[in-house]
Parts: structure tokens; sequence; C-alpha cells
């Protein structure tokens, strides 16, 4: 089965879309079409370069690449994350938490489907690794990031349940239980509602582009299944631990909620 | 030789704080000292200190001060919520030594707001208080109230409550009758000197009332500029 080459032609047509959509802002003054074709040249250009990346990468099929390109992946993730917090934590732990736990799940993750599951060789084929690894990235990225706003928020609003729980003798851990269960739940209600809604309301974008490239709906179905799930995984460990973590470092080793090692809260 | 003030009141203050010897209370005769003393030596907090005191097992010290001048910053560092230098002993055992949780335990804080985090106000509770209750004016039935239920004052007998049933031998208390009317006052003193009396805890009491303080204590402090001025009774 062939897929349909698109030609920069047919690309054009669709850019027409965008081209007419910005030419009505600026006629009803709504004062996007400078913002609209700014992202519109960032998708073609960040699409193109990344593009050319998976060019080279698939061609290069070495094991130091492939992790390059994961470490690279990762760390844009972990900067995502902090800059979604409201009130982050000092230091490296801003950056160091979210990252951490998005490489304790999604790579180990990743690297069972590729080994256990899907089975290819060499097992870090950059065909089956990079877009797998992106998918489950993208997703823990969410769960984490909103799992640790709400953790950090609660326990800044909450502060004085929190300390009357460790004045009256509460460990640290039965004193945020609360919290930190709310803030786990948080982080995986998406993924949650993105299972139930599978298939009916949306079509995932990974089926559809399998399908799009001539794959047996069957068997694209059974790939979008096995990601789903992985995603769950990931998403669901890596808010986990990243949660986990963070409430630990809310306490110092006397048991005292600090706040102080959280940043004043951004708009 | 304490270093002696007059302030317009016609109160005598002993300027106590900043000595390199903790204040020593005049002795009580019949109470033995060997429970719960709690005995603060160079503690800093924040604006507040160096503070040294010494509240005997059995005795109940007031500290008095204007708002924002660390009462409650002196509670929250000895019962190690803050940050803090210095150290504090209940009968010899520093707390740097336990475990915050065992700490806070044998000396616990009340704050003055109190908090809930169960729907039930029994869940709050490690064991029940039917006596002590009753002691209050609060029906027993209260264990299975509802917080949003209740009222400020009650909330507040009942977070007293909550603290007493796990027998602390060191209470610091964050005006624990600022919410109350005279006749409830009245009702929670006198619990608490009974307890105090029975446990021979040691109770650190910040209070805003200058009756109240002539009622529960025999020593009481001003704390002002960070320093623990003692206060000489009229």
């Amino acid at each position: 089965m062939n897929v349909i080459t698109l030609s920069p032609m047919d690309l054009g047509v669709a850019a027409l879309l965008v081209v007419a959509l910005s030419g009505l802002s600026l006629h009803m003054r709504l004062g996007v079409e400078r913002q609209l074709l700014t992202s519109a040249a960032r998708t073609i250009i960040q699409l193109l370069l990344i593009g050319v990346v998976l060019k080279v990468l698939f061609d290069n099929a070495a094991l130091v690449w492939v992790g390059l390109m994961a470490a690279i992946m990762l760390a844009v993730a972990g900067r995502e994350v902090m800059a979604r917090q409201k009130r982050r934590f000092l230091g490296w732990w801003g950056f160091g938490v979210g990252t951490l736990s998005m490489f304790v799940s999604s790579f180990t993750v990743t690297v069972l489907a590729l080994v256990a599951v899907i089975g290819t060789t060499p097992w870090y084929a950059p065909q089956y690794a990079i877009p797998l690894l992106g998918m489950v990235l993208g997703n823990t990225m969410n769960g984490i990031a909103l799992g640790l706003d709400r953790l950090t928020q609660d326990a800044a609003q909450r502060r004085a349940v929190i300390e009357t729980r460790l004045a009256l003798g509460h460990d640290w851990d039965r004193a945020i239980s609360d919290t930190r269960r709310e803030a786990i739940r948080v982080g995986m209600i998406p993924i949650i509602n993105a299972m139930a809604a599978a298939g009916i309301v949306s079509l995932p974008g990974m089926m559809t582009g399998q399908i799009l490239a001539g794959t047996p709906p069957v068997e694209a179905v059974k790939y979008q299944i096995l990601v789903m799930f992985l995603i769950a995984g990931g998403t669901g460990f890596g808010t986990m631990v990243a949660v986990g973590l963070a409430a630990r470092r809310l306490f110092d080793a006397r048991q005292r909620l600090r706040l102080d090692r959280l940043s004043a809260p951004r708009d | 030789m304490p270093h002696l003030v007059r302030i317009d009141a016609g109160v005598m203050l002993v300027r106590a704080g900043s000595r390199s010897t903790p204040v020593r209370p005049r002795p009580t005769p019949g109470i033995a000292s060997a429970l719960s003393e709690l005995r603060i030596d160079q503690l800093v907090t924040r604006h507040v200190g160096p503070i040294d005191l010494c509240v005997e097992a059995g005795e109940c010290v007031c500290i008095q001060g204007a708002s924002g001048s660390g009462k409650s910053l002196l509670l929250r560092a000895i019962a190690d919520l803050d940050l803090h230098t210095g150290e504090a002993r209940v009968d010899g055992l520093a707390c740097a030594d336990l475990p915050a949780p065992q700490w806070r335990r044998k000396v616990t804080l009340l704050a003055a707001e109190s908090q809930w985090w169960c729907e039930r106000v029994g869940d709050h509770f490690e064991r029940r208080a039917d006596d002590w209750m009753d002691r209050l004016d609060l029906p027993r039935e209260a264990m299975d109230w509802e917080v949003a239920r209740c009222s400020t004052g009650e909330r507040q007998r009942l977070a007293l409550l909550r603290v007493l049933v796990q027998r602390p031998g060191v209470l610091l208390l964050d005006e624990p009758t600022g919410n109350l009317d005279a006749h409830s006052t009245q009702r929670v003193e006198a619990l608490l000197e009974d307890y105090r009396q029975r446990e021979k805890a040691a109770i650190l009491w910040v209070s805003h009332a200058h009756e109240q303080v002539e009622r529960v204590a025999r020593r009481s402090f001003v704390l002002r500029d960070g320093q623990l001025h003692e206060r000489m009774r009229t």
C-alpha cells in the first residue's frame, strides 16, 4: 500500500485556509492575524526540521543518536512542566522533579513496549522508539504538570490544616495525604477520560495517521490500544512519582511544612 | 541583678530575655518538678529571641504582647513547626533528639484558629472525651456533628479537647478562648486548671486579656522587641 505523496502545491491549498482566515481577522479587527501567521510559519519550520532530523536519525539508527534525541525530548518536556507551575520549586528541584519522574515512567514504559511487546530489532529502532516515546512523554508531561500544580497550590492553600495536623503529631505523609491523593487523581483524569472517549468521541491521532497511511483499521486499532495503555501507565506512574517526590520535598527533616521552597505564585 | 524597667501602667518589668541563664520561677511548693518541665535555651526564630524560659511541670505561664510581636511565632518554634536556632527541652529531652511528631505529641500547639479536614467532628479525635465535653457544655452527640454545622466557639472548644485527649505534657495555647463568651471562657479556664494539676502539665498561654492572665498564671511575660520581659504582679 502506498501513501499518496503530498506535493507543495497540495500544502499550498491548505495554507490558503490560514491565509484566508488571517485576512478575515484583519477585516474584522480580531487582532490575531499576526499570531496566526507566525504560528503557521512555526509549524512549517519546526515540522520540516523534525522531519529532516528524523530522516537522518532513521538512516543512522545508532543507540547514541536515539538516546540523544530522547534526552532532548525529555529536557524540553521537563522545562515545559516547570513553566506550567504556578508555584514551582526553587533551585534544581523545579526542573528535576518533573524531569526525573518523566524519565522513570516514560522511558521505562517505552522500553518495555519496544522490548517485550513490539519486539523491534534493534530494540531502539528509531521508527518505533521516537514516536512511541513522544506520545508517552507528551501525555505524561500533561499529567505531571497538572498533578504538581495541584499539589503545590493545594498545600499552600491548606497550609493551616496541614500544620494543625503536624502540631497534633501526625507524620508528614499523613498530614499531606488528602492533598497528595487529590493531586494524583487530577493528574490522571485526562488519560482516563481519553480512554473512555476513545473511538466514540474522538479518533485518536495515531490511529488516524496509520489508517491514512494505508494500514488496515483493525491493525491500527491494535496499535492505538497499545499506545493508550502505555500512556496510561506512563502518566499514572509518572504522576505518582512526581507528586510523591514533590510532597516529600515540601517537608524538611524535622517534618516542617516548607512552603519557602516554592516560588511566589505567578499569574 | 535583673535590670528593672518601669512602664506607664505602673507594672514592673524584669528584662529576662537575653540573659544566659533561664528565668527560674519562684519555687512552687507541692508540685513535683520532674514531670513535664519545659526549658527553652537561646531560642531564635525570625525577629523573636534569643529567648530563655523555663516553665515547670504543673505551672502555667502567660505571654502577652502587641499584634505582630511574635507570640505565635514563639509558640510555633517551640513546637518545631518553624525554622529556629536554640533548643527546647522537656525534662532534659531535647527537641532535636526526638522525631518531630513525637516531640509535637509531648509539646502540643493549639493554634488560634481551629482547623478541620474531615467532615465529621469525631473523625478528628483519637479517643472520646465525654467528661470533658460535659464540662465545656458540649453535648456528647457533638462528635457526630458535621464540622460545618459547628459555630466558631464550638470548634474552638472542640479543638482544645482534640489536643487534650492526646495528653500532652506541655501545652502551647494561642489564645484558646479568643472566640468564646465569658461563660465558656470560664469553663475552659477551669478545665485547663484541672488538667494542669492532674497531669502536672506545663502550660504556655498566649492571651490578650489582662484579667485572664491574672486569673490563670502566677508568672507572665510581655513579648516586646523580640524579648520576654517579666511582668511583676501589682
